[in-house]
């Protein structure tokens, strides 16, 4: 979606990993030092929904990204919202649980752990494919959207730890290729190298005050 | 708009098993909202929807493409911080022990008023500062969704106001911007939450869902 709108922004879930948004620049754009971040000339913005909607609006990308229409607009609007504590809470928490705690504690996972966690994602997954999707091809209908992609690089996340959600799930699998293809391959593949190499990651690539917050969140979310 | 403005309020009731709601709703939850054949859930695609719909004043959700970036700003950071916290005082102290029969612990409303309070510090020094609302000078429905979940704790018992003038004072302004008697209507039930533990429930109802309750503190 980048390189085809012409878009200066860029996207970076996977990099966000290293600690690189953890440098003094980053912390200047952003108070809450969390990727994404966007900065336009003085403007500076956070929450990588608001800087997509931005995006969209200010390069006046096709309609079908956010579509003009009202009903339409309101169906990826009410995905945007329910998958911050839904798929983007659940499969962050799998990703934190399965990749991250472990090397911070220098511990193997007890399976319940995982076990747990699996199937707490796995009951919005079920949600996702129910209420959301139901026999669409897209979220918002017939073509692709914010909602979509939003969707899909969240759920990149547990793929990227080794949780192949889309094994089991036809429909889902369908779903995804065909936002693949939206986006087109290539840039997808592109975007998600950091996140599909995570397994790959040793606590010495990542910078010692990430790893303190990372230790932070897993405390919050996984008791 | 008024009738928008009540509707809105109601953003915070908990999760909903009736009949009517699942009709609307495939997720069970309100709010939900049915226009014509045309069904919607979540708060903010609501209240987004009404504005669009209803082509509601610019401050709502303005049109400058930055401003609006910030109004979006908040509703995305919303969900996982001030959303996340303040429900959960309601269903510790009143809602949960109204099912189960038992009181909480007091760590657990310990650690939810924690995690409270670093989402409030956030929200004072990153989304607040210095400014009268969220976005500036004029109140949008980032301030709406705000406010309308931070009255939870206060409805009972937790007064999170209190002890930050800057805080109270923005509640101040918003209750002002949306008129105090509209405000106070749209809290009414949230206020007197505290009567709900004098209900009686069906011990079948009790019993079903007291495990579900307890899972959702986690």
């Amino acid at each position: 979606m980048t390189t085809k709108s012409n878009r200066d922004g860029t996207f970076s879930y996977g990099r966000g990993r290293r600690g690189q948004h953890r440098t003094e620049e980053f912390r200047k754009v952003n108070i809450l030092m969390k990727v994404p971040a966007l900065k336009d000339g003085s403007f500076t913005l956070a929450e990588s929904i608001a800087i997509l909607l931005y995006l969209a609006r200010k390069f006046k990308t096709p309609d079908h990204w956010y579509p003009s229409d009202l009903q339409k607009r309101a169906r990826v609007d009410e995905y945007l919202s329910w998958q911050h504590v839904n798929i983007r809470g659940k499969g962050s928490k799998l990703f934190l649980t399965k990749v991250l705690l472990p090397l911070l504690t220098g511990q193997p996972l007890p399976p319940e752990k995982l076990e747990s966690v699996t199937e707490e994602l796995n009951i919005v997954l079920n949600q996702f494919e129910e209420k959301f999707l139901q026999d669409k091809p897209f979220i918002a209908g017939s073509e692709v959207s914010l909602a979509d992609l939003v969707a899909l690089v969240e759920l990149m996340q547990p793929v990227g730890a080794g949780y192949d959600l889309f094994e089991e799930r036809p429909k889902l699998a369908e779903w995804r290729r065909q936002v693949e293809e939206a986006v087109g391959k290539q840039l997808f593949r592109e975007a998600h190298e950091g996140i599909l190499n995570a397994k790959n990651l040793t606590a010495d690539k990542i910078a010692p005050e990430l790893l303190e917050h990372f230790k932070h969140q897993l405390l919050k979310q996984a008791s | 708009f008024r009738d928008k403005q009540t509707g809105r309020k109601f953003c915070s009731v908990w999760p909903s098993n009736s009949e009517g709601a699942g009709k609307v709703s495939l997720l069970k939850k309100v709010p939900a909202l049915k226009d014509g054949d045309f069904t919607l859930a979540e708060c903010t695609a609501i209240l987004l929807y009404l504005s669009r719909k209803y082509n509601t004043p610019d401050h709502w959700y303005p049109s400058d493409i930055q401003k609006r970036a910030q109004v979006d700003e908040y509703l995305s950071w919303h969900h996982a911080n001030i959303r996340a916290n303040a429900p959960k005082t309601m269903w510790i102290k009143v809602l949960i022990p109204l099912f189960t029969g038992q009181p909480l612990p007091s760590e657990k409303l310990q650690e939810v008023m924690e995690g409270l309070s670093t989402s409030l510090k956030q929200f004072e020094e990153r989304f607040l500062q210095d400014k009268a609302f969220i976005i500036g000078s004029e109140i949008s429905l980032a301030d709406l969704v705000a406010i309308v979940e931070l009255m939870q704790p206060v409805g009972v018992g937790c007064d999170i106001f209190e002890d930050r003038p800057r805080l109270m004072e923005w509640r101040r302004r918003v209750e002002d911007a949306v008129g105090k008697e509209l405000f106070f209507q749209a809290h009414e039930m949230i206020l007197s939450v505290k009567e709900l533990s004098n209900i009686q429930i069906d011990p079948q109802l009790k019993e079903q869902l007291a495990p579900v309750l307890m899972k959702m503190l986690k």
